[in-house]
């Protein structure tokens, strides 16, 4: 027989985020226990290795306080689990679970594991619906569409925050009827990793000023690594409830990933597991994908999943295994680049390494507009041959170019200055483009160079 | 029968340690209340360490752990075409059918269904004798004869006719014997077969890259290895809807789940370009995305290559691809850290060089047990982490693989798709698959692929003087040249998976590099009859 929640004094060991009890008469891996420090404070932990009756537990709080003799451990009899309700809908909350606008839970609808459950490969369904970003980079040369898991990778110092922002203000999903009435369809979920007080500021104003309904987890720098790994999968507990249970589009934007790996590293070393390449987990592939494969569409289930992750690239290094590893999961990338960032181009996407591998299917004719990946194709061989030229310019001067290289050179650069850029100099601000305000303009950057018909 | 042989003693991740007697080494058990699968793999004094292929949370001390007796065992009979399993030969479309779309795991099902109905068709009758390998009848399964091979020598007592299904005797032999529609075999064993013989005869995949310049082999191995955006899944598709084979059988072994979604219903609509029949048909499909557990990713290409072989047995010529041997290693490599084993090279476990070169050799063109030739070939896409092809992987594949089709980062960041690099890729088949095209294709085969590789050659040697002097400094032949190879690059080794161009047959491959390279001749000639490069070009 398994007593329902028992407690122990046992422990033997405490390491880091790590705690050996002893003489447990049953745990269940995954378990979910509460310590309960000298002072009374307590905390929540999981099982994570049982050896006959000894049991590795993981603490997600702080191991700040607790002591090998007065500290009582409770095993619940139940696995990580969190309360999801509808309510949840415009609130911030703490990666302790705990809502920062000090009013109390909702009252949940249903309980969840927040490792969630693989898809069958068989129920999902092929993502094609386009979802507008407001960004001309991304909505006319490397299409979101719902279901997709599409990353940013940012290097250190770019304004990826910036980016993060203005989609959090600006996605929508276009209306294909106009008359439908507006219901709470589409919902962003937020989730931030390792965020510093500074950057916790810039995104709680955003938040204030966003349209769109939508749920936040905040984990901030200073924080339990255990609950950084733990944030993204909170965020995605309430989008898969969000999608499937209430039908609604959610897009899922996490940030930042980079954050997440490197917590992953340090519980991974503090488990004395065998380090791969620099140091993450062998197995951080699997965990990555854990996370980034939830998103998704089901057939006859009208809801989606569509994830956003932000990557920086540590020294700016694009085979670093984090965003490495990302690029082998996700479905193509948005990649910023230091150079358009210091010519003063918002939002700095190089369009070369950039690829959405969904792109094919959520436009062309009832999706966005029947000439769009014409346009697309257009603008990226232009695009990509004055880049080309930019490099032989550097060496043979721009007198030793013909006529048709130079005017290449300069559409790269006028494509670069407006259609890529959305930063309106005068008004200081970056101004939202709709997918026909962006065709257009790629229509109209093709005309001044006569590169396109009437 | 299952009998309790022992209980849980230890649970980390994966890994369960039970106190269990009567156990063998890679056998197959179930492990605790929920029946989650596992294999036995490793023994010590009183102890038995289990890997399991489910999600191990919520399991406790304790718990039984049952044995089958078996090692893992995949069901091989008709039925398997056009379905789609897990890494353990679990149907996933019953699966969803049963528990919904979320796999909540822990559920035993069967790769076949006994209960469906098969038409029979006998080869043999009472009275006749069959040897092992021989087989004693058919049933229809889709558009192919789903051959049944008995598996021991005797004379036919009684055979059925007309409606069967898969637990029923279908005959009975002098002895007592009595044949099925269908058996298990051990993954980890390959299906035995007479003798081998020589991979020497084209694999036509449709892609005029490979065809032309790097030509696989029937019966041979391939890897594929390119970093991420380099176009390996799709090309392992595109060769997956093209290849002239008889069987197709796919692992989509730790990739994405979007990816197979969209594959699925591809397949389901296109026709196979040699037949005409659609291309489900012929297709087994086995996947283990990258969020399904982590062990049975390392059990699926098992489960695939066995379900391979056992239409090789039948004389049929299967293609076998998987995407990605790099998920298939890092399982491996998740699995041996469990265990605790001294690591080697970037922490895989030192046998990862054996493991694959035994695996490899599962492919090949074989004289079956009952005379017959079948081939199994592979082609198996590798990432290599950061694109780095010095990872331990990717080289223990190079001793192993017959071709080595490298794709290319830079080739891809220029949208030029198959990106293959074509001076580092190779196949060590090309030289007798060419006679092979030399006699059944055309006569100028080999002599044109031998030109289009100087004109490729000599493109990446001028290239070099271009970057310093400009296009314009180069001379009017030097120009031509850089013009064709343009057009070879382009209009020929390039090919578009989206649009019509992406099969092409032999003779269209023939015909689109025959038009260039006859141009190129013609405007050498021109050149030196003194008309300038531009009024040849116009």
């Amino acid at each position: 027989m398994r007593p329902a929640e028992h407690s122990y004094r046992t422990i033997s060991s405490i390491k880091g985020p790590l705690l050996f009890v002893e003489k447990v008469f049953s745990a269940l891996t995954g378990e979910i226990v509460r310590i309960i420090s000298p002072s009374g404070e307590e905390r929540e932990g999981e099982v994570l290795k049982i050896e006959n009756d000894t049991v590795l537990i993981e603490v997600f709080g702080e191991t700040k306080g607790l002591d090998i003799k007065n500290t009582t451990v409770v095993f619940t009899d139940s696995l990580k689990k969190i309360p999801l309700s509808e309510d949840m809908i415009g609130r911030v909350f703490s990666s302790s679970f705990k809502p920062l606008d000090d009013i109390p839970l909702p009252v949940p609808e249903k309980w969840a594991p927040v490792t969630g459950y693989p898809m069958n490969p068989v129920s999902r369904a092929r993502p094609e619906e386009f979802i507008e970003t407001g960004l001309s980079v991304i909505d006319g040369l490397n299409t979101l569409v719902k279901g997709q898991k599409l990353p940013v990778f940012s290097c250190a110092g770019l304004p990826s925050k910036e980016v993060v922002a203005f989609i959090l203000r600006n996605a929508r999903i276009r209306k294909t009827d106009l008359f439908k009435k507006e219901e709470k369809e589409f919902v962003i979920v937020f989730g931030a990793m390792g965020l510093t007080f500074q950057d916790y500021s810039f995104f709680m104003k955003t938040l204030e000023e966003m349209e769109a309904p939508f749920v936040a987890f905040i984990n901030m720098a200073d924080q339990p690594v255990l609950e950084r790994l733990l944030t993204p999968r909170y965020c995605l507990t309430v989008a898969e409830y969000l999608a499937f249970d209430k039908s609604m589009d959610v897009l899922v934007v996490l940030t930042d990933m980079t954050n997440y790996c490197d917590a992953l590293r340090e519980v991974s070393t503090a488990r004395e597991e065998l380090p791969g390449r620099r140091g993450y987990p062998g197995y951080m592939y699997s965990d990555l994908a854990s996370i980034y494969e939830r998103a998704g569409r089901l057939k006859n289930i009208k809801g989606s999943i569509t994830l956003l992750p932000v990557v920086t690239m540590p020294e700016d290094d694009i085979t670093h295994p984090i965003p490495d590893l990302t690029g082998y999961i996700t479905e193509g990338q948005i990649v910023l680049s230091r150079e358009l960032h210091q010519k003063g181009l918002f939002p700095p996407v190089d369009v070369l390494p950039s690829l959405s591998r969904l792109m094919q299917n959520g436009i062309g004719e009832g999706r966005t507009r029947g000439d769009h990946r014409r346009i697309a194709n257009l603008l990226y061989k232009y695009y990509a041959k004055g880049r080309d030229l930019r490099r032989l310019e550097a060496i043979v001067g721009r007198e030793g170019l013909t006529e048709q290289d130079r005017k290449m050179l300069e559409f790269a650069d006028l494509f670069e200055r407006e259609f890529v850029n959305q930063y309106n100099q005068v008004a200081k601000v970056s101004v939202r483009r709709d997918i026909i305000e962006t065709l257009d303009k790629g229509i109209e950057c093709m005309k001044r160079f006569r590169l396109i018909g009437d | 029968m299952k009998e309790a042989v022992g209980i849980i003693r230890g649970i980390s991740g994966p890994t369960v340690i039970a106190e269990a007697k009567g156990l063998k080494l890679y056998d197959r058990v179930y492990v605790g209340r929920s029946m989650l699968t596992g294999e036995v793999v490793r023994l010590e004094e009183g102890r038995s360490i289990i890997q399991v292929y489910e999600d191990t949370r919520g399991l406790s001390i304790g718990e039984p752990v049952k044995s089958t007796g078996m090692p893992l065992t995949v069901r091989l009979g008709p039925g398997l075409l056009s379905s789609i399993f897990d890494g353990l030969q679990r149907p996933l479309k019953r699966l969803e059918e049963e528990i919904g779309p979320f796999i909540t795991g822990g559920r035993e099902l069967y790769g076949l269904d006994y209960l469906r109905r098969w038409s029979f068709f006998p080869l043999k009758k009472k009275g006749d004798e069959v040897v092992e390998g021989d087989f004693f009848g058919y049933v229809e399964e889709g558009s192919f004869k789903h051959y049944l091979i008995s598996h021991k020598r005797g004379i036919i007592k009684w055979i059925a006719e007309g409606e069967i299904s898969l637990n029923e005797v279908i005959a009975e032999l002098e002895d007592g014997t009595e044949l099925f529609g269908c058996h298990e075999w051990p993954v980890r064993v390959p299906r035995p077969y007479r003798r081998k013989l020589p991979a020497c005869e084209p694999l036509i995949t449709g892609q005029r890259c490979i065809d032309f310049l790097f030509p696989l082999a029937r019966g041979g191995t391939a890897i594929l290895p390119g970093g991420f955006g380099t176009g390996k899944t799709i090309l392992e598709q595109s060769i997956a809807k093209f290849a002239d084979a008889d069987i197709v059988v796919y692992v989509g072994c730790g990739e994405r789940g979007n990816e197979m979604a969209e594959m699925l219903e591809e397949f389901m609509k296109l026709k196979d370009p040699w037949t005409d029949r659609p291309l489900m048909d012929r297709t087994i499909l086995v996947v283990n995305t990258s969020n399904m557990p982590v062990a049975a990713r390392e059990a699926s290409i098992y489960t695939a290559v066995t379900m391979a072989e056992y239409y090789r047995d039948m004389g049929y010529h299967v293609l076998f691809l998987a995407d990605s041997l790099s998920r298939w290693a890092e399982a491996l490599r998740e699995i041996s850290s469990a265990l605790e084993e001294m690591p080697g090279e970037e922490g895989y476990p030192t046998y990862l060089a054996s493991r694959l070169a035994s695996f490899f050799e599962r492919a090949g063109v074989v004289e079956t047990i009952g005379g017959r030739t079948g081939s199994l070939s592979m082609i198996l896409s590798v990432s290599p982490p950061g694109g780095d092809f010095t990872e331990p992987v990717t080289q223990s594949c190079l001793r192993t693989a017959g071709a080595f089709l490298m794709l290319d980062t830079s080739l891809a960041h220029r949208r030029h798709f198959p990106a293959i690099n074509w001076f580092q890729s190779y196949s060590l088949y090309s030289k007798d698959v060419v006679e092979f095209f030399d006699k059944k294709i055309s006569q100028e085969w080999s002599a044109l692929r031998q030109e289009c590789n100087e004109i490729l050659q000599r493109e990446e040697v001028l290239r070099e003087i271009v970057e310093i002097v400009g296009m314009e400094g180069l001379q009017d032949s030097d120009r031509l040249l850089m013009h064709i190879a343009e057009r070879i690059r382009l209009e020929f080794l390039s090919q578009n998976a989206y649009t019509e161009d992406a099969f092409s047959p032999p003779e269209m491959t023939l015909k689109k590099i025959k038009n260039i390279v006859e141009f190129y001749n013609k405007a050498l000639s021109s050149l030196k009859k003194g008309i300038s490069l531009e009024e040849i070009l116009r």
